[in-house]
């Protein structure tokens, strides 16, 4: 008998505890806000289905012992044909309406005009290239790779478009505009997660893996490695910021004449 | 003596998986204490760390690299070692064979092999924390680069990781002799009268399992002998070319790191079922006793399981929605993966349809089938939400996940073993189980699973990234602090709430009362022979089988159960 309560219990203290406050940090892009609205609309149907079934198995055990003799019965075909069309209905109705949002994420192709940047990953930290005025990404040497030296990505010397290749070691971005974000590794399998987008790749040895998004509000968000990657994969942290046009045109200009600088 | 440890009667095999477990589960368990009190005291000196690994935790301060290989070894102990092993190889083996009125499994020796290759399997794994380097820290799932390359990509990675390799390789191939011999057993030595409509649903689960660990394991020894020859055959299966660890520029080209993903998985994936479906079998029979009603939907229930086994096999890319892999086969992963959803949804609804309308018996074995229908629900429900592709652009490798398999596979399936000693302890030692101590053990685990790992759902929404060592790099993560710290300290009060659970074992064996040949009123053919059962299970008298497994309050009879068994067979 006391389980049947507990049972209410544990059920009603699991939904008060997803409600008791916004998890989700606040969406920064038409990507993400979809994306909770989708999370929501699931939640509500799961969390339902989670709250009847919980009902329903304490009443069971509520009325353990109200009859003095069990009803025979085994089975009842139309009830379970109408349950199973229902969860059917149900989850992949769920599943369907969620589709677009990956679709738009990974089928879109690239758009025109976004802006161009690729990630490296290594054991136990990122960074980030942007092609320059020439618009062309410089071709790589795996024989120049230089960690202390600055050179991560191993950028071809012999490469004129190696020149003004920028390379930092946040992800800055402006706000409002598509960024086309190809994601490179060269040792382990990491993960690109940022929280704030609602997006999550794997970045693996091997691929050039693409990672579509627009950001339309200016702030610093933290960037986690989300794929086991060594002992150091809890320091694997950098951020992405996000920048009103204007401060991230300054800040191009200026990374474009130390480059010349040196 | 030798004769008895080297036995190769059914019985014995099964009590041997059954401690072998028993063991694994302890260890595996007091590594999840080691982890969570790591991960909310980062920086405090701990003695016993220190004592237990003088490298890796020198001065008493676990290594990062140290969490990992622990984390590493708690994934693999409970999932080969006690989800794979107790359900199927310790129940399994102890009376699938009576259940179908057999005197001992098809292949006697056969079983003996398996059990002895597991317990070499197993001792191969704990070596792994004595080797240099210590035990691997790439997980349970041992994703390649990180696997194949050696030492350079960490400690453990190096000798740990061969041992690691080489442990799951033995496993493999015990798993596949017991499945053939499950397999063998099911088709051929069921007693007259013994149709399959008549078959207790433990013995559809152990059989649907076999067919699953046959197909599943033998990909996963393949996988691992690959592994193996990248790591020192020179070949490059999950190695590409350009790869650049610890500043050195590897000889690799040709391979795919996601090649191995897809074959791990597609074992990875039907294991969540072997470890689940003796379980579901179980508790369908518990239920069924102890509500006094036959199974609701008997055929629904044998069907639900054939459908889980079959789609099971075709949902493994659930695992990898964001590895890179094609977004067209994500999608496709993705319907199959929500179908296979439905079949467990059945079968929930037909436990609480055994439920509805029964006179329910409160024992402890009753109480933990219960429960499992509680966190079955729990945890299978956040399945709807992981199974969509565009949740896991957040969602993936997040506590939330944690939380999730922890409750269906964990959870469930440790309910269900409780269940299955509370209601076998009688039959497999003579003796019963305390239930004033069974019941304490099963209310504060109840609670306390809940109180484990529904939080970790939520620090999951709040993105906390799973297999972080500490969480002090991250602003976010500093925020999410006092959830760890509920978890933590809830996971200990279970942790020692197991000691209970030990104590009342190894007392009943000697000390409890005395069990009856039926105790719980049940219908299935173990309970027709004495309590422990003899050498050859019926004392050498054959066995008829004359009617279904769950003969319960049928209108006109007498009695309110009937047995499967045409007649006393002593």
């Amino acid at each position: 008998m006391l389980l049947g309560i507990l049972i209410w219990a544990v059920a009603a203290i699991t939904a008060a505890l997803f409600l008791a406050r916004p998890w989700f940090p606040a969406a920064v892009s038409e990507h993400a806000r979809a994306f909770d609205s989708q999370f929501h609309l699931t939640l509500a149907m799961t969390g339902a289905m989670f709250l009847l079934a919980q009902l329903l198995l304490g009443i069971a055990i509520l009325r353990a012992r109200r009859r003095t003799k069990a009803l025979h019965s085994e089975g009842n075909t139309r009830w379970e044909i109408a349950w199973t069309l229902a969860t059917a209905a149900l989850f992949l109705g769920a599943m369907a309406w969620s589709t677009p949002l990956f679709t738009a994420v990974h089928l879109g192709g690239p758009r025109p005009g976004a802006l161009r940047v690729e990630a490296l990953a290594r054991q136990f930290s990122w960074n980030f290239r942007y092609p320059g005025p020439d618009g062309r990404f410089a071709r790589l040497d795996l024989k120049q790779i230089n960690d202390a030296g600055g050179n991560p990505f191993g950028l071809d010397e012999n490469d004129t478009a190696s020149k003004d290749d920028i390379v930092a070691a946040a992800l800055r971005v402006p706000a409002g505009r598509d960024v086309e974000l190809t994601l490179r590794g060269r040792d382990v399998i990491h993960n690109f997660f940022v929280r704030e987008l609602r997006l999550k790749q794997d970045v693996v040895p091997g691929m050039l893996i693409p990672l579509r998004f627009r950001a339309d509000v200016p702030g610093t968000y933290e960037v986690a490695c989300s794929e086991l990657c060594g002992l150091g994969h809890h320091l694997m942290r950098t951020v992405v910021i996000v920048m009103p046009p204007a401060g991230f045109a300054a800040w191009e200009r200026e990374a474009l004449a130390q480059l010349r600088q040196e | 003596m030798l004769g008895r440890i080297f036995s190769t009667d059914h019985k014995v095999i099964g009590k041997q998986y059954y401690f072998l477990g028993l063991a694994s589960v302890l260890i595996g368990l007091v590594l999840s204490v080691f982890m969570r009190l790591h991960l909310i005291y980062p920086d405090r000196k701990v003695k016993l760390f220190e004592m237990l690994w003088p490298v890796g935790a020198a001065g008493g301060i676990m290594t990062p690299e140290l969490y990992l290989s622990i984390m590493t070894m708690h994934g693999t102990l409970m999932v080969f070692f006690v989800l794979t092993t107790v359900p199927q190889g310790g129940f399994g083996n102890y009376f699938l064979p009576i259940q179908i009125g057999a005197s001992d499994m098809a292949f006697p020796r056969l079983n003996a092999l398996s059990f002895w290759i597991t317990l070499a399997a197993l001792l191969v794994l704990l070596g792994a924390f004595f080797v240099p380097g210590g035990a691997p820290l790439g997980g349970w799932t041992a994703y390649p680069p990180l696997s194949a390359v050696g030492q350079i990509a960490g400690p453990g990675q190096g000798d740990g990781m061969d041992m690691w390799i080489l442990s799951v390789a033995l496993f493999s191939i015990a798993a596949l002799l017991t499945s053939i011999n499950f397999i063998a057993t099911v088709i051929e030595l069921r007693a007259p009268g013994m149709t399959l409509e008549r078959m207790p649903l433990t013995v559809w689960a152990w059989f649907t399992t076999a067919i699953i660990s046959l197909l599943a394991f033998a990909v996963l020894l393949a996988a691992g002998l690959l592994l193996l020859l990248d790591r020192w055959g020179g070949t490059s299966f999950f190695l590409p070319s350009g790869l650049v660890v610890s500043d050195r520029l590897l000889n690799h080209s040709g391979g795919s790191p996601l090649l191995w993903q897809h074959l791990f998985w597609f074992f990875g994936h039907p294991e969540v079922y072997i470890a689940i479906l003796p379980g579901m079998g179980l508790i369908s029979t518990i239920l069924s006793v102890n509500s006094r009603r036959p199974v609701f939907g008997y055929k629904a229930m044998v069907g639900a399981m054939l459908t889980i086994a079959f789609l099971g096999f075709v949902v493994w890319g659930h695992h990898m929605f964001i590895s890179g892999m094609s977004p067209y086969s994500a999608i496709a992963f993705s319907v199959l993966t929500l179908t296979v959803g439905v079949p467990s949804a059945i079968k929930t609804f037909n436990w609480l349809g055994t439920l509805w309308g029964g006179r329910l018996r409160l024992n402890v074995a009753m109480l933990f089938a219960l429960g499992f229908v509680s966190v079955f629900v729990a945890g299978g429900i956040t399945g709807v939400l992981l199974g969509q592709p565009a949740m896991d652009l957040y969602l993936h490798d997040t506590y939330f996940v944690v939380g999730h398999f922890h409750l269906i596979m964990g959870v469930a399936a440790v309910f269900a073993m409780f269940a299955g000693t509370y209601y076998w302890f009688p039959k497999m030692f003579g003796r019963m189980l305390n239930e004033t101590l069974g019941k304490i053990h099963f209310y504060i685990t109840f609670l306390g699973v809940y109180g484990i790992f529904v939080p970790m759902h939520v620090a999951g929404l709040a993105g906390n990234p799973r297999r972080y060592p500490d969480f002090k790099e991250f602003e976010f993560l500093s925020d999410l602090a006092w959830i760890h710290t509920f978890i933590s300290h809830t996971s200990f009060t279970v942790a020692a709430v197991q000691l209970l659970f030990l104590f009342n074992l190894f007392w009943s064996l000697w000390r409890g009362a005395r069990a009856a040949v039926n105790p719980w009123e049940a219908t299935t053919l173990e309970w027709s022979v004495p309590s422990p059962p003899p050498h050859d299970n019926f004392g050498g008298a054959s066995v008829t089988v004359v009617r279904g497994a769950y003969e319960f309050s049928v209108p006109g009879r007498e009695s309110d159960f009937a047995m499967q068994a045409g007649e006393t067979p002593q």
